[in-house]
Protein backbone atom coordinates (compact mmCIF):
# COMPACT_ATOMS: atom_id res chain seq x y z
CA UNK A 1 0.00 0.00 0.00
CA UNK A 2 1.41 3.21 -0.92
CA UNK A 3 0.46 6.72 0.45
CA UNK A 4 -2.08 6.90 -2.05
CA UNK A 5 -3.68 3.79 -1.03
CA UNK A 6 -3.33 4.79 2.50
CA UNK A 7 -5.47 8.51 2.12
CA UNK A 8 -8.12 6.69 -0.05
CA UNK A 9 -8.53 4.23 2.91
CA UNK A 10 -9.05 7.90 4.95
CA UNK A 11 -11.73 8.77 2.41
CA UNK A 12 -13.67 4.97 2.67
CA UNK A 13 -13.87 5.50 6.16
CA UNK A 14 -15.40 9.05 6.39
CA UNK A 15 -17.94 7.95 3.66
CA UNK A 16 -19.05 5.00 5.42
CA UNK A 17 -19.32 7.06 8.72
CA UNK A 18 -21.32 9.31 6.35
CA UNK A 19 -23.62 6.35 5.27
CA UNK A 20 -24.24 5.08 8.41
CA UNK A 21 -25.43 8.46 9.48
CA UNK A 22 -27.70 9.47 6.29
CA UNK A 23 -29.11 5.97 5.93
CA UNK A 24 -29.53 4.92 9.45
CA UNK A 25 -29.39 7.94 12.08
CA UNK A 26 -26.58 6.36 13.68
CA UNK A 27 -23.23 8.50 14.03
CA UNK A 28 -19.93 7.35 14.86
CA UNK A 29 -18.36 10.63 13.29
CA UNK A 30 -17.19 11.67 17.26
CA UNK A 31 -15.76 8.29 18.07
CA UNK A 32 -12.41 8.58 18.61
CA UNK A 33 -10.65 7.64 14.95
CA UNK A 34 -7.89 5.07 15.78
CA UNK A 35 -9.62 2.37 17.45
CA UNK A 36 -12.86 2.94 14.77
CA UNK A 37 -10.50 2.67 11.58
CA UNK A 38 -9.06 -0.23 13.18
CA UNK A 39 -12.62 -2.02 13.66
CA UNK A 40 -13.95 -0.83 10.24
CA UNK A 41 -10.93 -2.53 8.57
CA UNK A 42 -11.74 -5.98 10.65
CA UNK A 43 -15.22 -5.66 9.64
CA UNK A 44 -14.25 -5.13 5.78
CA UNK A 45 -12.35 -8.22 5.96
CA UNK A 46 -15.24 -10.23 7.69
CA UNK A 47 -17.87 -8.84 5.63
CA UNK A 48 -17.08 -6.48 2.81
CA UNK A 49 -14.63 -8.71 0.99
CA UNK A 50 -12.22 -6.69 1.92
CA UNK A 51 -13.02 -3.54 1.00
CA UNK A 52 -14.78 -0.82 3.02
CA UNK A 53 -16.22 0.07 -0.31
CA UNK A 54 -18.10 -3.09 0.05
CA UNK A 55 -19.52 -2.50 3.52
CA UNK A 56 -20.64 1.18 2.54
CA UNK A 57 -22.50 -0.65 -0.72
CA UNK A 58 -23.98 -3.19 1.93
CA UNK A 59 -25.20 -0.65 4.38
CA UNK A 60 -26.97 1.05 1.90
CA UNK A 61 -28.84 -1.32 0.06
CA UNK A 62 -29.12 -4.20 2.31
CA UNK A 63 -31.93 -4.91 4.89
CA UNK A 64 -30.02 -6.06 7.94
CA UNK A 65 -26.72 -4.95 7.55
CA UNK A 66 -27.43 -2.12 9.78
CA UNK A 67 -27.24 -4.85 12.46
CA UNK A 68 -23.67 -6.70 11.64
CA UNK A 69 -22.17 -3.15 11.26
CA UNK A 70 -23.36 -1.81 15.04
CA UNK A 71 -22.49 -5.38 16.21
CA UNK A 72 -18.63 -4.99 14.47
CA UNK A 73 -18.40 -1.54 15.51
CA UNK A 74 -19.33 -1.98 19.08
CA UNK A 75 -16.97 -3.93 21.78
CA UNK A 76 -18.94 -5.96 23.88
CA UNK A 77 -15.66 -7.02 25.47
CA UNK A 78 -16.18 -7.40 29.26
CA UNK A 79 -15.45 -9.01 32.67
CA UNK A 80 -17.40 -9.91 36.11
CA UNK A 81 -15.70 -7.79 38.66
CA UNK A 82 -12.99 -6.12 36.14
CA UNK A 83 -10.82 -4.46 38.05
CA UNK A 84 -11.47 -6.07 41.90
CA UNK A 85 -10.29 -2.33 43.87
CA UNK A 86 -13.38 -0.96 42.04
CA UNK A 87 -16.10 -3.01 43.08
CA UNK A 88 -14.78 -3.06 46.57
CA UNK A 89 -15.04 0.63 46.88
CA UNK A 90 -18.41 0.56 45.63
CA UNK A 91 -19.59 -2.03 48.34
CA UNK A 92 -17.28 -0.53 50.93
CA UNK A 93 -17.75 3.24 50.02
CA UNK A 94 -20.95 4.05 47.62
CA UNK A 95 -23.51 1.76 48.53
CA UNK A 96 -23.78 2.60 52.46
CA UNK A 97 -24.30 6.05 51.19
CA UNK A 98 -26.89 4.50 48.56
CA UNK A 99 -28.06 2.44 51.64
CA UNK A 100 -30.19 6.20 53.21
CA UNK A 101 -32.82 6.43 49.93
CA UNK A 102 -35.80 4.59 49.77
CA UNK A 103 -35.60 3.67 46.54
CA UNK A 104 -32.11 3.05 44.47
CA UNK A 105 -31.41 3.99 40.71
CA UNK A 106 -28.88 2.49 39.25
CA UNK A 107 -27.81 3.00 35.57
CA UNK A 108 -25.36 0.85 33.79
CA UNK A 109 -24.23 2.41 30.27
CA UNK A 110 -23.05 0.73 27.80
CA UNK A 111 -23.19 -2.93 29.80
CA UNK A 112 -22.37 -5.47 27.10
CA UNK A 113 -22.97 -8.79 27.62
CA UNK A 114 -24.15 -7.96 31.31
CA UNK A 115 -20.79 -8.98 33.58
CA UNK A 116 -20.64 -5.73 35.07
CA UNK A 117 -24.63 -6.01 35.94
CA UNK A 118 -24.62 -9.48 37.47
CA UNK A 119 -21.78 -7.91 39.33
CA UNK A 120 -23.70 -5.17 40.58
CA UNK A 121 -26.73 -7.19 41.63
CA UNK A 122 -24.41 -9.65 43.70
CA UNK A 123 -22.91 -6.45 45.38
CA UNK A 124 -26.13 -5.46 46.43
CA UNK A 125 -27.55 -8.46 47.04
CA UNK A 126 -24.52 -9.45 49.54
CA UNK A 127 -25.13 -5.53 51.37
CA UNK A 128 -29.03 -6.26 51.77
CA UNK A 129 -29.78 -4.12 49.18
CA UNK A 130 -31.01 -5.12 46.15
CA UNK A 131 -34.88 -5.66 46.95
CA UNK A 132 -35.43 -1.69 46.93
CA UNK A 133 -32.97 -0.83 43.42
CA UNK A 134 -33.44 -0.74 40.42
CA UNK A 135 -30.86 -1.41 37.51
CA UNK A 136 -31.14 -0.06 34.04
CA UNK A 137 -28.88 -1.56 32.33
CA UNK A 138 -28.46 0.09 28.62
CA UNK A 139 -26.28 -0.93 25.37
CA UNK A 140 -26.78 0.19 21.70
CA UNK A 141 -25.43 -3.25 21.02
CA UNK A 142 -29.16 -5.18 20.59
CA UNK A 143 -27.63 -8.59 20.28
CA UNK A 144 -25.20 -7.98 23.22
CA UNK A 145 -28.61 -7.05 25.23
CA UNK A 146 -30.18 -9.80 24.05
CA UNK A 147 -26.63 -12.08 25.29
CA UNK A 148 -26.62 -9.65 28.54
CA UNK A 149 -30.29 -11.44 29.35
CA UNK A 150 -29.18 -14.69 29.13
CA UNK A 151 -26.07 -14.26 31.35
CA UNK A 152 -24.64 -17.47 29.91
CA UNK A 153 -21.18 -17.48 29.18
CA UNK A 154 -18.08 -19.85 28.48
CA UNK A 155 -17.02 -21.54 31.40
CA UNK A 156 -13.65 -20.96 31.09
CA UNK A 157 -14.11 -17.67 32.11
CA UNK A 158 -15.40 -18.54 35.43
CA UNK A 159 -12.15 -18.89 37.02
CA UNK A 160 -10.83 -15.56 36.54
CA UNK A 161 -13.87 -13.85 37.77
CA UNK A 162 -14.15 -16.09 40.90
CA UNK A 163 -10.93 -14.45 41.91
CA UNK A 164 -12.24 -11.07 40.80
CA UNK A 165 -15.17 -11.51 42.91
CA UNK A 166 -13.35 -12.59 46.20
CA UNK A 167 -10.60 -9.35 45.48
CA UNK A 168 -13.60 -7.42 45.15
CA UNK A 169 -14.62 -8.23 49.05
CA UNK A 170 -17.42 -11.33 48.26
CA UNK A 171 -19.24 -12.72 50.97
CA UNK A 172 -19.27 -16.18 49.42
CA UNK A 173 -17.86 -18.27 45.98
CA UNK A 174 -19.00 -17.31 42.57
CA UNK A 175 -20.23 -20.07 42.17
CA UNK A 176 -23.07 -20.15 44.48
CA UNK A 177 -24.42 -17.33 41.75
CA UNK A 178 -24.29 -19.43 39.00
CA UNK A 179 -24.77 -23.35 37.74
CA UNK A 180 -22.28 -25.13 35.02
CA UNK A 181 -23.31 -27.45 32.14
CA UNK A 182 -20.79 -28.24 29.40
CA UNK A 183 -18.50 -25.23 28.42
CA UNK A 184 -20.87 -22.62 29.65
CA UNK A 185 -22.05 -21.39 33.24
CA UNK A 186 -25.54 -19.34 33.35
CA UNK A 187 -25.48 -16.59 35.73
CA UNK A 188 -28.80 -17.21 39.06
CA UNK A 189 -31.42 -15.89 36.85
CA UNK A 190 -32.91 -14.29 40.35
CA UNK A 191 -30.10 -11.91 40.26
CA UNK A 192 -31.89 -10.00 36.80
CA UNK A 193 -35.06 -9.16 38.79
CA UNK A 194 -34.64 -5.55 39.42
CA UNK A 195 -32.81 -4.98 35.90
CA UNK A 196 -34.36 -3.42 33.17
CA UNK A 197 -32.33 -4.15 29.65
CA UNK A 198 -33.17 -1.30 27.22
CA UNK A 199 -31.66 -0.07 24.24
CA UNK A 200 -30.17 3.02 24.47
CA UNK A 201 -27.64 5.37 22.01
CA UNK A 202 -25.47 7.35 24.68
CA UNK A 203 -24.62 9.64 21.38
CA UNK A 204 -28.21 10.49 20.36
CA UNK A 205 -30.64 9.46 23.09
CA UNK A 206 -31.74 12.37 25.85
CA UNK A 207 -31.52 10.78 29.61
CA UNK A 208 -32.76 7.81 30.60
CA UNK A 209 -33.57 8.26 34.43
CA UNK A 210 -32.87 9.54 37.44
CA UNK A 211 -30.38 7.37 39.35
CA UNK A 212 -28.34 7.74 42.30
CA UNK A 213 -25.23 6.15 40.42
CA UNK A 214 -24.10 5.37 36.87
CA UNK A 215 -21.72 2.71 36.17
CA UNK A 216 -19.92 3.31 32.23
CA UNK A 217 -16.42 1.77 32.33
CA UNK A 218 -14.46 1.52 28.93
CA UNK A 219 -17.41 3.28 26.76
CA UNK A 220 -15.85 6.56 27.14
CA UNK A 221 -12.40 5.73 25.99
CA UNK A 222 -14.18 5.22 22.41
CA UNK A 223 -15.54 8.85 22.45
CA UNK A 224 -13.77 11.99 21.14
CA UNK A 225 -13.22 14.70 23.94
CA UNK A 226 -16.63 16.54 22.75
CA UNK A 227 -18.62 13.58 22.42
CA UNK A 228 -17.26 12.62 25.98
CA UNK A 229 -17.82 15.56 27.36
CA UNK A 230 -21.75 15.59 26.27
CA UNK A 231 -21.74 12.32 27.42
CA UNK A 232 -20.74 13.16 30.78
CA UNK A 233 -23.09 15.92 30.68
CA UNK A 234 -26.10 13.92 29.84
CA UNK A 235 -25.19 11.82 33.19
CA UNK A 236 -24.51 14.61 35.28
CA UNK A 237 -28.74 15.09 34.19
CA UNK A 238 -28.96 11.93 34.91
CA UNK A 239 -27.80 11.89 38.38
CA UNK A 240 -29.33 13.28 41.79
CA UNK A 241 -27.32 15.45 43.58
CA UNK A 242 -24.07 14.04 45.70
CA UNK A 243 -24.93 10.89 42.92
CA UNK A 244 -22.15 8.83 41.88
CA UNK A 245 -20.33 7.89 38.98
CA UNK A 246 -17.91 5.30 38.21
CA UNK A 247 -15.89 5.00 34.84
CA UNK A 248 -13.05 3.04 33.55
CA UNK A 249 -9.52 3.31 35.66
CA UNK A 250 -7.94 4.45 32.81
CA UNK A 251 -10.10 7.14 31.97
CA UNK A 252 -8.75 10.79 32.12
CA UNK A 253 -11.33 13.11 32.42
CA UNK A 254 -8.46 16.08 31.93
CA UNK A 255 -9.84 17.31 28.38
CA UNK A 256 -13.65 17.56 29.37
CA UNK A 257 -15.03 20.54 30.38
CA UNK A 258 -18.14 18.88 32.18
CA UNK A 259 -15.74 17.29 34.19
CA UNK A 260 -15.62 20.13 36.76
CA UNK A 261 -19.22 19.68 38.45
CA UNK A 262 -17.67 15.72 39.37
CA UNK A 263 -15.39 15.27 42.37
CA UNK A 264 -13.27 12.73 42.93
CA UNK A 265 -13.98 10.40 46.02
CA UNK A 266 -11.68 7.86 44.54
CA UNK A 267 -9.36 9.66 42.08
CA UNK A 268 -7.37 6.19 41.15
CA UNK A 269 -10.35 4.14 40.82
CA UNK A 270 -12.27 6.72 38.72
CA UNK A 271 -15.13 7.28 41.11
CA UNK A 272 -16.53 10.65 41.29
CA UNK A 273 -19.84 12.28 42.80
CA UNK A 274 -21.59 15.15 41.52
CA UNK A 275 -21.22 18.40 42.69
CA UNK A 276 -18.61 20.38 44.73
CA UNK A 277 -17.49 19.16 48.40
CA UNK A 278 -19.55 21.06 50.32
CA UNK A 279 -22.70 19.84 48.42
CA UNK A 280 -22.14 16.13 48.71
CA UNK A 281 -21.39 16.17 52.66
CA UNK A 282 -23.46 13.94 55.05
CA UNK B 1 15.05 12.97 5.14
CA UNK B 2 13.23 14.80 8.07
CA UNK B 3 13.76 13.03 11.62
CA UNK B 4 11.63 10.78 13.13
CA UNK B 5 9.00 12.34 15.71
CA UNK B 6 8.49 9.31 17.51
CA UNK B 7 9.88 5.52 17.70
CA UNK B 8 7.62 3.21 18.91
CA UNK B 9 8.90 -0.31 20.72
CA UNK B 10 7.68 -3.58 21.00
CA UNK B 11 8.48 -6.46 23.36
CA UNK B 12 7.29 -9.59 24.98
CA UNK B 13 9.41 -12.52 26.95
CA UNK B 14 12.68 -10.83 28.19
CA UNK B 15 11.25 -7.46 27.21
CA UNK B 16 12.24 -5.79 30.84
CA UNK B 17 15.79 -6.67 30.47
CA UNK B 18 16.16 -5.47 26.78
CA UNK B 19 14.36 -2.65 27.39
CA UNK B 20 16.77 -1.96 29.92
CA UNK B 21 19.69 -2.54 27.65
CA UNK B 22 18.19 -0.36 24.98
CA UNK B 23 16.82 2.76 27.35
CA UNK B 24 20.11 3.42 29.43
CA UNK B 25 22.46 3.70 26.24
CA UNK B 26 19.78 6.72 24.93
CA UNK B 27 21.32 9.99 24.88
CA UNK B 28 19.07 11.97 27.39
CA UNK B 29 18.80 14.83 24.65
CA UNK B 30 16.20 12.83 22.00
CA UNK B 31 13.30 15.41 21.31
CA UNK B 32 11.52 12.13 20.18
CA UNK B 33 8.38 10.67 22.37
CA UNK B 34 9.12 6.41 22.77
CA UNK B 35 6.45 4.34 22.90
CA UNK B 36 6.41 1.12 24.72
CA UNK B 37 4.38 -1.72 24.39
CA UNK B 38 5.74 -4.69 26.40
CA UNK B 39 3.51 -8.16 27.25
CA UNK B 40 4.10 -7.99 31.22
CA UNK B 41 0.79 -10.37 31.96
CA UNK B 42 0.47 -8.02 35.15
CA UNK B 43 -2.22 -6.09 35.83
CA UNK B 44 -0.44 -3.12 36.62
CA UNK B 45 2.33 -1.62 34.53
CA UNK B 46 3.23 0.90 37.37
CA UNK B 47 5.81 -1.02 38.58
CA UNK B 48 7.24 -2.20 35.27
CA UNK B 49 7.54 1.56 35.19
CA UNK B 50 9.65 2.06 38.10
CA UNK B 51 11.85 -0.72 37.06
CA UNK B 52 12.78 0.71 33.67
CA UNK B 53 13.26 4.28 35.09
CA UNK B 54 15.68 2.99 36.94
CA UNK B 55 18.04 2.44 33.87
CA UNK B 56 16.48 4.60 31.62
CA UNK B 57 18.37 8.03 30.28
CA UNK B 58 15.05 9.66 30.09
CA UNK B 59 11.47 9.62 32.12
CA UNK B 60 8.99 6.91 31.98
CA UNK B 61 5.63 6.94 32.76
CA UNK B 62 2.61 4.98 31.80
CA UNK B 63 0.96 6.66 28.93
CA UNK B 64 -1.96 8.59 29.64
CA UNK B 65 -5.46 8.06 28.17
CA UNK B 66 -5.99 11.33 25.79
CA UNK B 67 -3.15 12.79 26.59
CA UNK B 68 -0.58 13.83 23.92
CA UNK B 69 3.14 11.60 23.28
CA UNK B 70 5.67 14.29 24.92
CA UNK B 71 9.38 14.07 23.21
CA UNK B 72 11.75 12.99 25.50
CA UNK B 73 9.59 10.61 27.63
CA UNK B 74 8.96 6.92 27.55
CA UNK B 75 5.49 6.31 27.65
CA UNK B 76 4.35 2.93 28.24
CA UNK B 77 1.52 0.72 27.48
CA UNK B 78 -1.05 0.25 30.52
CA UNK B 79 -1.78 -3.23 30.92
CA UNK B 80 -5.44 -4.38 29.65
CA UNK B 81 -5.60 -2.10 27.34
CA UNK B 82 -4.82 -1.61 23.81
CA UNK B 83 -2.47 1.54 23.41
CA UNK B 84 -3.25 3.67 19.84
CA UNK B 85 -2.23 6.77 18.76
CA UNK B 86 -4.27 9.30 17.15
CA UNK B 87 -3.44 11.46 13.76
CA UNK B 88 -2.77 14.30 16.51
CA UNK B 89 -0.49 12.26 18.15
CA UNK B 90 -2.38 11.87 21.78
CA UNK B 91 -3.07 8.37 23.51
CA UNK B 92 -6.11 6.41 23.01
CA UNK B 93 -7.04 3.16 24.51
CA UNK B 94 -9.11 0.38 24.07
CA UNK B 95 -10.72 -2.92 25.11
CA UNK B 96 -11.43 -4.39 22.20
CA UNK B 97 -10.42 -8.58 21.68
CA UNK B 98 -6.79 -9.72 22.46
CA UNK B 99 -4.72 -9.53 19.31
CA UNK B 100 -1.88 -12.56 19.42
CA UNK B 101 -3.22 -13.56 22.75
CA UNK B 102 -2.05 -9.68 23.79
CA UNK B 103 -3.84 -6.92 25.22
CA UNK B 104 -1.97 -4.50 24.96
CA UNK B 105 -0.63 -5.88 21.51
CA UNK B 106 2.63 -4.49 19.41
CA UNK B 107 0.42 -4.64 16.25
CA UNK B 108 -2.28 -2.93 17.44
CA UNK B 109 0.21 0.22 18.63
CA UNK B 110 2.45 0.34 15.32
CA UNK B 111 -0.38 0.10 12.96
CA UNK B 112 -1.64 3.46 14.79
CA UNK B 113 1.67 4.67 15.28
CA UNK B 114 2.34 4.10 11.49
CA UNK B 115 -0.80 6.36 10.55
CA UNK B 116 -0.27 9.39 12.61
CA UNK B 117 3.24 9.26 12.17
CA UNK B 118 4.09 8.24 8.28
CA UNK B 119 7.17 8.21 7.25
CA UNK B 120 8.64 10.19 10.89
CA UNK B 121 8.51 6.95 12.76
CA UNK B 122 11.00 4.09 13.92
CA UNK B 123 9.73 1.20 14.98
CA UNK B 124 11.65 -1.03 17.00
CA UNK B 125 10.75 -5.08 17.65
CA UNK B 126 12.49 -7.19 20.24
CA UNK B 127 12.91 -10.47 22.32
CA UNK B 128 9.44 -12.24 22.02
CA UNK B 129 8.24 -15.56 21.64
CA UNK B 130 4.23 -15.25 19.96
CA UNK B 131 4.61 -12.86 16.63
CA UNK B 132 2.83 -10.13 17.62
CA UNK B 133 3.91 -7.07 16.11
CA UNK B 134 5.25 -8.52 12.66
CA UNK B 135 2.07 -7.10 11.07
CA UNK B 136 2.80 -3.52 12.60
CA UNK B 137 6.09 -3.33 11.81
CA UNK B 138 5.25 -4.10 7.90
CA UNK B 139 2.66 -1.27 7.68
CA UNK B 140 5.02 0.94 9.88
CA UNK B 141 7.95 0.51 6.27
CA UNK B 142 4.76 0.22 4.13
CA UNK B 143 4.13 4.04 5.34
CA UNK B 144 7.79 4.96 4.99
CA UNK B 145 8.90 4.44 8.51
CA UNK B 146 12.01 3.21 9.76
CA UNK B 147 12.38 -0.69 10.72
CA UNK B 148 14.38 -1.99 13.08
CA UNK B 149 14.50 -5.52 14.65
CA UNK B 150 16.76 -7.12 17.01
CA UNK B 151 18.87 -9.77 15.40
CA UNK B 152 16.87 -13.40 16.84
CA UNK B 153 20.02 -15.25 17.37
CA UNK B 154 20.90 -12.10 20.01
CA UNK B 155 17.29 -12.26 21.62
CA UNK B 156 16.27 -14.34 24.63
CA UNK B 157 13.05 -15.58 22.43
CA UNK B 158 13.50 -14.94 18.78
CA UNK B 159 10.29 -15.91 17.37
CA UNK B 160 8.90 -12.76 17.74
CA UNK B 161 11.68 -11.02 15.85
CA UNK B 162 12.33 -13.58 13.45
CA UNK B 163 8.28 -13.85 12.57
CA UNK B 164 8.70 -10.10 12.12
CA UNK B 165 11.54 -10.53 9.74
CA UNK B 166 9.67 -13.00 7.65
CA UNK B 167 6.40 -10.96 7.58
CA UNK B 168 8.28 -7.15 7.79
CA UNK B 169 11.48 -7.23 6.38
CA UNK B 170 13.89 -4.37 8.51
CA UNK B 171 15.92 -1.58 7.93
CA UNK B 172 18.29 -3.01 10.11
CA UNK B 173 18.53 -5.67 12.02
CA UNK B 174 21.44 -6.02 14.95
CA UNK B 175 22.15 -6.96 18.36
CA UNK B 176 20.56 -5.53 21.54
CA UNK B 177 23.92 -4.11 22.19
CA UNK B 178 23.87 -1.89 19.07
CA UNK B 179 19.84 -0.75 19.18
CA UNK B 180 20.28 2.53 21.35
CA UNK B 181 23.32 3.85 19.63
CA UNK B 182 21.25 2.94 16.68
CA UNK B 183 18.48 4.83 18.12
CA UNK B 184 20.36 8.02 18.71
CA UNK B 185 22.04 8.36 15.25
CA UNK B 186 18.72 8.02 13.82
CA UNK B 187 16.91 10.28 15.88
CA UNK B 188 19.67 13.24 16.61
CA UNK B 189 19.90 15.75 14.02
C1 LIG C 1 -15.83 -2.36 25.97
S1 LIG C 1 -17.51 -2.48 26.40
C2 LIG C 1 -17.49 -2.09 28.12
C3 LIG C 1 -18.15 -3.14 28.95
C4 LIG C 1 -18.09 -2.95 30.44
N1 LIG C 1 -18.66 -1.69 30.86
C5 LIG C 1 -16.69 -3.13 30.97
O1 LIG C 1 -16.00 -2.14 31.19
O2 LIG C 1 -16.27 -4.27 31.16
C6 LIG C 1 -18.17 -1.06 25.61
C7 LIG C 1 -19.66 -1.13 25.40
O3 LIG C 1 -20.14 0.18 25.08
C8 LIG C 1 -21.16 0.06 24.13
N2 LIG C 1 -21.31 1.32 23.38
C9 LIG C 1 -20.43 1.88 22.51
N3 LIG C 1 -20.96 3.00 21.99
C10 LIG C 1 -22.19 3.15 22.57
C11 LIG C 1 -23.22 4.11 22.42
N4 LIG C 1 -23.11 5.13 21.59
N5 LIG C 1 -24.34 3.96 23.17
C12 LIG C 1 -24.47 2.91 24.01
N6 LIG C 1 -23.54 1.96 24.18
C13 LIG C 1 -22.41 2.08 23.47
C14 LIG C 1 -20.69 -1.08 23.25
O4 LIG C 1 -21.78 -1.66 22.56
C15 LIG C 1 -20.07 -2.04 24.26
O5 LIG C 1 -20.97 -2.99 24.69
Amino acid sequence: MDSTDTELEDIEVELLVRALQRRHGYDFGQYSPASLKRRIQQLAHTQGDGTISRLIERVLHEPGFLQVVLEGLSVPVSEMFRDPPVFRALREQVLPVLASYPQINIWQAGCAHGQEVYSLAILLEEEGLYERTQIYATDFNESALRQAQEGIYPAKEAQLWSRNYLEAGGRHTLADYYSARYELIKLDQRLRRNVIFANHNLVADEVFCEAQLVVCRNVLIYFSDALQDRTLALFRHSLVRGGFLCLGTRESLDFAPSAKDFTPVDAGLRIYRLGGRSAVRG
Amino acid sequence: MPAPQAVVLGCSAGGLAALETVLAQLDPALPQALIVCCHTGSSDVGLFCELLALHSALPVAEAAERHPARGGVVHVAPSGYHLLLETDHRFSLSIDPKVCYSRPAIDVLFASAAAAYRERLVGVLMTGANHDGASGLAEIRRRGGIAVVQDPQDAEAPSMPQAALDLAGADHCLPLQQIGPLLNRLCLP
